[in-house]
């Protein structure tokens, strides 16, 4: 082990900030300062592609007399994000093409199976096999979410299994509706600005990035937002663009999560950290 | 694994399945940092195939611990990130209500 290798992490650590901008149920904002694009590039590509979650898998149909085609409707159903928390459950272990019918038949409590010309009537419910996992019964996250729209007299009726697995895949498994970075944008004035130049570069930025300082003399730019900067490029056009450099702050990472309902997103991120760590142990013990 | 000489244990390629640009750019990054490393590159011989091979040249030291080194490096990099993420939202989470209250006021 060597002295000047664990320096450059104790540098990271000492220098890594983490800053929260908005965190809500579904979506957060937040800044890390101080780390490397590869390592949040590689952050990103895992949460959209190895953060396992759950959906459905495989579908018995009973009944679809409905428009909508049978495997259209279950293209339809695997794509639904579903209340189950993925850490809850182990990955399948026998092949999906091997999954069975549940042995008691379909465990809806409707009496007597829809005729046609029984009056329009829909009945949704869910239920899993494995009941001692979860005190509640497995759901849909947002249940307004329309999977088909059926006439007087048309019935569906199906068995649906749910199934671990990641968004590498079937995007159907991808916890976020996306996840994204951009890095912060850095609007460095090279010369002293004053008086109408000032006015006319405040005015040319779309997103009011520019601020007027009163000096005693004459107007003086400074920059006020550069985090809301979109990088248009119309302060660095025409013939006073060379008073304003346009450039991106190396290891300023602005992260935004959204998640699509099955773990909030700071859990998301807590889990995509960890897989980063478990695929450096793999590699570790591969090579010892 | 690795494919290196016999006599020269400094470089060789390590040739890793089931990755991709996620770890390999992170380990390349993290190896570049070390400064007993002389050449550290990976690339994927072919996207189709999962595989990513990674070569390592030292000063010196058996590429095979500096590989290890660099990745127990990564590791200790993620732990301290996710230590940072959690006290971040800690603290967002105490200070919320506060700033609610603040909200309130300039609305009235």
């Amino acid at each position: 082990m060597g002295v000047d290798n664990s320096v450059s992490v104790e540098k990271f650590c000492k220098n890594f900030k983490i800053e929260i901008n908005r965190l809500t149920e579904d979506d957060m904002e937040f800044d890390m300062i101080g780390i490397d694009a590869s390592i949040a590039n590689a952050f990103r590509r895992i949460l959209i592609a190895e953060v396992p979650t759950m959906a459905i898998e495989k579908i018995f149909m009973v009944d679809n007399t409905s428009v909508i085609a049978d495997e259209v409707l279950s293209h339809r159903l695997g794509l639904i994000p579903l209340h189950a928390d993925p850490r809850l459950f182990d990955y399948i272990s026998v092949k999906s093409s091997e999954l069975e019918w549940l042995p008691e038949g379909s465990q809806l409590s409707m009496a007597a199976p829809a005729q046609s010309g029984d009056k329009q009537k829909t009945f949704t419910s869910f239920s899993q096999s494995q009941k001692e996992i979860l005190e509640k019964p497995l759901g849909v996250k947002f249940k307004d979410i329309t999977i088909a729209r059926l006439g007087p007299g048309q019935a569906i009726e199906l068995e649906a299994h749910a199934v671990k697995g990641v968004g590498k895949v079937h995007a159907k498994w991808s916890p976020v509706a996306t996840a994204w970075y951009r890095m912060l944008p850095e609007v460095v004035i090279l010369k002293e600005i004053e008086g109408d130049d000032a006015e006319e570069l405040v005015k040319k930025c779309p997103v009011n990035v520019f601020d007027i300082e009163d000096l005693g003399n004459g107007g003086k730019r400074a920059v006020a937002k550069p985090r809301a900067c979109t990088l248009c490029r119309e302060c660095v056009m025409g013939p006073n663009g060379n008073q304003v450099e346009l450039r991106r702050v190396r290891d300023h990472f602005i992260f935004t999560i959204e998640s699509t309902g099955a773990l909030p997103p700071e859990v998301l991120f807590t889990e995509a950290v960890k897989i980063l760590e478990e695929k450096c142990e793999r590699v570790i013990s591969e090579l010892s | 694994m690795e494919h290196g000489s016999l006599d020269d244990s400094s470089s060789s390629t390590f040739s890793i399945m089931e990755e991709d640009h996620t770890l390999a750019n992170s380990v390349r990054f993290v190896l570049n940092q070390d400064p007993r490393v002389a050449f550290c590159g990976y690339s994927i011989p072919h996207p189709a195939e999962n595989k990513v091979n990674i070569r390592v040249q030292t000063t010196g030291d058996p590429a095979k611990d500096v590989l290890k080194d660099a990745l127990q490096d990564l590791m200790v990099m993620c732990h301290h990130i996710r230590g940072t993420l959690d006290t971040a939202v800690a603290d967002f989470r105490g200070n919320k209500p506060a700033e609610a209250m603040d909200i309130d006021l300039n609305k009235k």
